[in-house]
């Protein structure tokens, strides 16, 4: 079954990136932020002897959980109902959206706090919601930013990257209610003060809480939550009912596990040691935090990705980020040109396969396979290997159908793959381009090319071919030097 | 050792003058190079671009034609990255052509890496009185590692002043097709590229890709300000034409 929600892509990827491209602060904000945290990334990491190793079992462990997922997704099942979780399935966004919010109507409240999740944002969790009349308050403070906004998330771990300071001062003035505007500067320290003032009293009057997941723990039923704001902490021992929606990829085997993936994590994402609050929960303890723990398991589209053997090591992914700080593509759009929630390299591979064939098609092809996001991901996912992969499924797909692309393809192929027809195909193109040469004059290059080469002309000038190929010039020096 | 060129197709029609330089440098070396007339094309634009069944024919041909050297030498850091990475993908379902694969992918080589692995050379005895400066190559950088090896060659040459590019590391948005599917994306990389690579103050930069080249190159040009792209084994060979003035001393 094919996912749904907000990770379908209206518009093709060149449209949205030309569109963000546009934006001059924008791509100010974005790199500052992206090679802030890049470098971060990279001293912290430096710091550690054995990370290689620590990579290699971070993708291991998770290759042994989708080798076994379905049994070890009933053994968390069985472990976290036998704590007095209840545990509910979802097969899409719709089910999801459809288990949470009858959740919630149970309770009677018409607000819920939220921590930070990306499983919430995947399903459309907080419209879901809302047409229920239930408000859906963010409580992490760069989510918080987006909700005021009203906009939506441009990256996973900051999702109000796009915005510089003095951009979200003007978002708290004019959105946030009963901000104390004599006091807020767009200095960090104030920002956070009216943010706190603001979701304080949002934490002590919430009956309900709902969360994600980072790992879920099958041996013992346990789910974590890790993050640096506290607002996590609140919302998970405060409400009387939490909601937990998790995605089936989220399990790890053992309790022991969480040591590799506690180290690569924080790491990778915040450029931390240590993350500030690392929670954990299993089920229900009586006289300590909600007195109703519900986790909703859903699929929505990884079921799929995981019968795809090349494409299946998407699933390993842990969330931290790191392959959208490195990337050069996602550090001029920005997370927006990728129509998903999960924008950049991993959203690249990640959104085409949970949505099915069809859907997000141009996102494979977002990306110069440069390769840096391979080398910083935690979980060693070959990005650039999967991304050919989709773009190879892509056209294999879509054989029977006539495409000048493939027709140029399979021709060039048919000319390269004979020596005679190569040797004059290359003659061929060398003296087709005299009259260019003529035209190019003293300079040697071209300025201007008809369509479709006009792609390349509009910001670059091209080269010509010389007067002579190294085949020619090899085979008149093999003749110069024959006796 | 039989040596063979893999000249590359880019480098057969655009840039002949960066396989004559292999050529020189080998043979000032000491070392005969071939050049087995039956090659083409590695396959890497039909590969990378979803075009398996197109590209699979090109990889046969690449292993036919150097099965019987020695070692194969490429000036180019994304075509041995394809022979040396992406072969044994493509060749995954047949045993005989994977085994011939897995023989041949090893000895093929980028020219640092024939030079300074192979052969034991850093100094090949060079002399280009200018500044410039180097930019890694993805495919060079992140697929085969080539590390320092072209700018340890490019350091004995005599006069030559290497200057460190900031974020050279950074793709510099070619990409293949990227650079025409994503023009607009590409142009916004490639112009952040040519402003490091202006702020350096060289007069020309080098790198092991002439595809990456033709990209950088191209946007310098366009931009103007007299910065040249050029294959670092002009360098080594001495092949550059034009004795333009820069900065350096």
């Amino acid at each position: 079954m094919s996912g749904t929600g907000n990770i379908v892509a209206r518009l093709p990827f060149p449209t949205a990136a030309r569109n963000e491209l546009a934006d001059a602060q924008l791509r100010a904000n974005l790199r500052r932020a992206t090679h802030t945290i890049r470098d971060k990334r990279q001293r912290v990491v430096a710091e550690v002897s054995d990370w290689e190793a620590l990579r290699v079992a971070g993708a291991a462990i998770k290759d042994d959980v989708l080798a076994r997922l379905p049994e070890l997704l009933e053994q968390f099942e069985a472990a976290a109902t036998a704590a007095g979780a209840t545990v509910h399935w979802a097969r899409d966004s719709a089910e999801a959206c459809a288990v949470v919010t009858e959740l919630v109507r149970a309770t009677g409240s018409t607000e819920v706090v939220k921590v930070k999740s990306m499983a919430t944002q995947e399903i459309g969790l907080n419209e879901a919601l809302a047409r229920a009349g239930i408000a859906a308050v963010e409580t992490d403070l760069a989510e918080l930013i987006v909700q005021l906004a009203d906009d939506t998330p441009s990256h996973i771990l900051v999702p109000a990257i796009h915005y510089n300071r003095g951009q979200i001062r003007d978002i708290f003035a004019r959105r946030m209610p009963g901000v104390d505007l004599a006091a807020l500067t767009d200095e960090p320290a104030a920002l956070a003060e009216a943010a706190r003032r603001h979701l304080r009293a949002k934490f002590l009057s919430a009956k309900v809480a709902i969360s994600g997941a980072n790992f879920a723990v099958a041996e013992t039923g346990t789910l974590a939550v890790v993050e640096s704001e506290g607002n996590g902490r609140m919302c998970l021992t405060l409400p009387e009912t939490l909601i937990s929606v998790v995605g089936i990829e989220k399990i790890v085997p053992t309790f022991r596990d969480l040591e590799v993936f506690l180290q690569l994590l924080p790491r990778s994402s915040t450029g931390e040691r240590m993350n500030p609050y690392t929670s954990l929960w299993t089920g229900v303890t009586p006289g300590d935090g909600p007195r109703t723990v519900h986790i909703v398991l859903v699929d929505n589209g990884r079921t799929d990705t995981l019968a795809d053997s090349v494409g299946r090591q998407a699933l390993r992914c842990i969330r931290c980020s790191a392959c959208l700080n490195v990337c050069p593509v996602y550090e001029r759009v920005g997370g927006h040109a990728y129509g998903s929630v999960y924008p950049g390299p991993i959203g690249a591979i990640l959104s085409p396969q949970l949505t099915g064939a069809g859907a997000n098609r141009t996102l494979p092809y977002a990306s110069t396979l440069c390769g840096a996001c391979f080398d910083a991901c935690p979980v060693r996912i070959n990005i650039p290997e999967v991304l050919v992969h989709l773009r190879q499924s892509g056209v294999d797909a879509e054989r029977r159908r006539p495409s000048a692309e493939r027709t140029a393809m399979r021709a060039m192929s048919w000319v390269m793959r004979d020596r005679r027809r190569y040797a004059a195909a290359l003659r061929a193109a060398r003296r087709g381009s005299a009259p260019l040469r003529l035209a190019a004059g003293r300079r040697g290059v071209v300025r201007r090319l008809p369509w479709p080469l006009s792609a390349w002309t509009a910001s670059r000038d091209a080269p010509l071919p010389p007067q002579r190929t190294f085949r020619e010039w090899w085979a008149a020096r093999e003749r110069d030097n024959t006796p | 050792m039989r040596i063979a060129l893999f000249v590359t197709c880019v480098n057969d029609l655009m840039f002949p003058r960066t396989g004559q330089a292999v050529v020189r440098i080998l043979e000032r070396l000491g070392h005969r190079v071939e050049f087995p007339e039956a090659q083409s094309c590695c396959g890497q634009m039909h590969a990378n671009s979803g075009y398996r069944a197109e590209a699979l024919p090109l990889l046969r041909g690449f292993v036919d034609t150097f099965a019987p050297y020695d070692a194969v030498v490429a000036p180019s850091g994304s075509c041995v990255a394809m022979v040396r990475e992406s072969y044994p993908r493509l060749a995954a379902g047949d045993a005989e052509l994977s085994a011939a694969v897995a023989a041949l992918a090893p000895r093929t080589y980028e020219l640092s890496e024939l030079l300074v692995d192979v052969l034991g050379v850093t100094d090949v005895g060079a002399h280009f009185p200018h500044r410039v400066t180097y930019h890694p190559t993805c495919h060079g950088l992140r697929m085969l590692r080539l590390g320092d090896r072209p700018q340890r060659l490019l350091r004995t040459v005599r006069g030559l002043e290497l200057v460190e590019l900031p974020g050279g590391e950074e793709c510099c948005g070619f990409g293949g097709t990227f650079a025409m599917k994503n023009a607009d994306v590409s142009a916004a990389m490639l112009a952040d590229k040519c402003a490091a690579i202006r702020g350096t103050g060289a007069g020309y930069v080098a790198a092991a890709d002439n595809s990456c080249l033709a990209h950088i190159g191209g946007g310098l040009s366009r931009g103007g300000g007299g910065v040249s792209a050029l294959h670092y084994a002009e360098i080594l060979a001495g092949l550059v034409d034009g004795g333009k003035t820069d900065g350096a001393a």
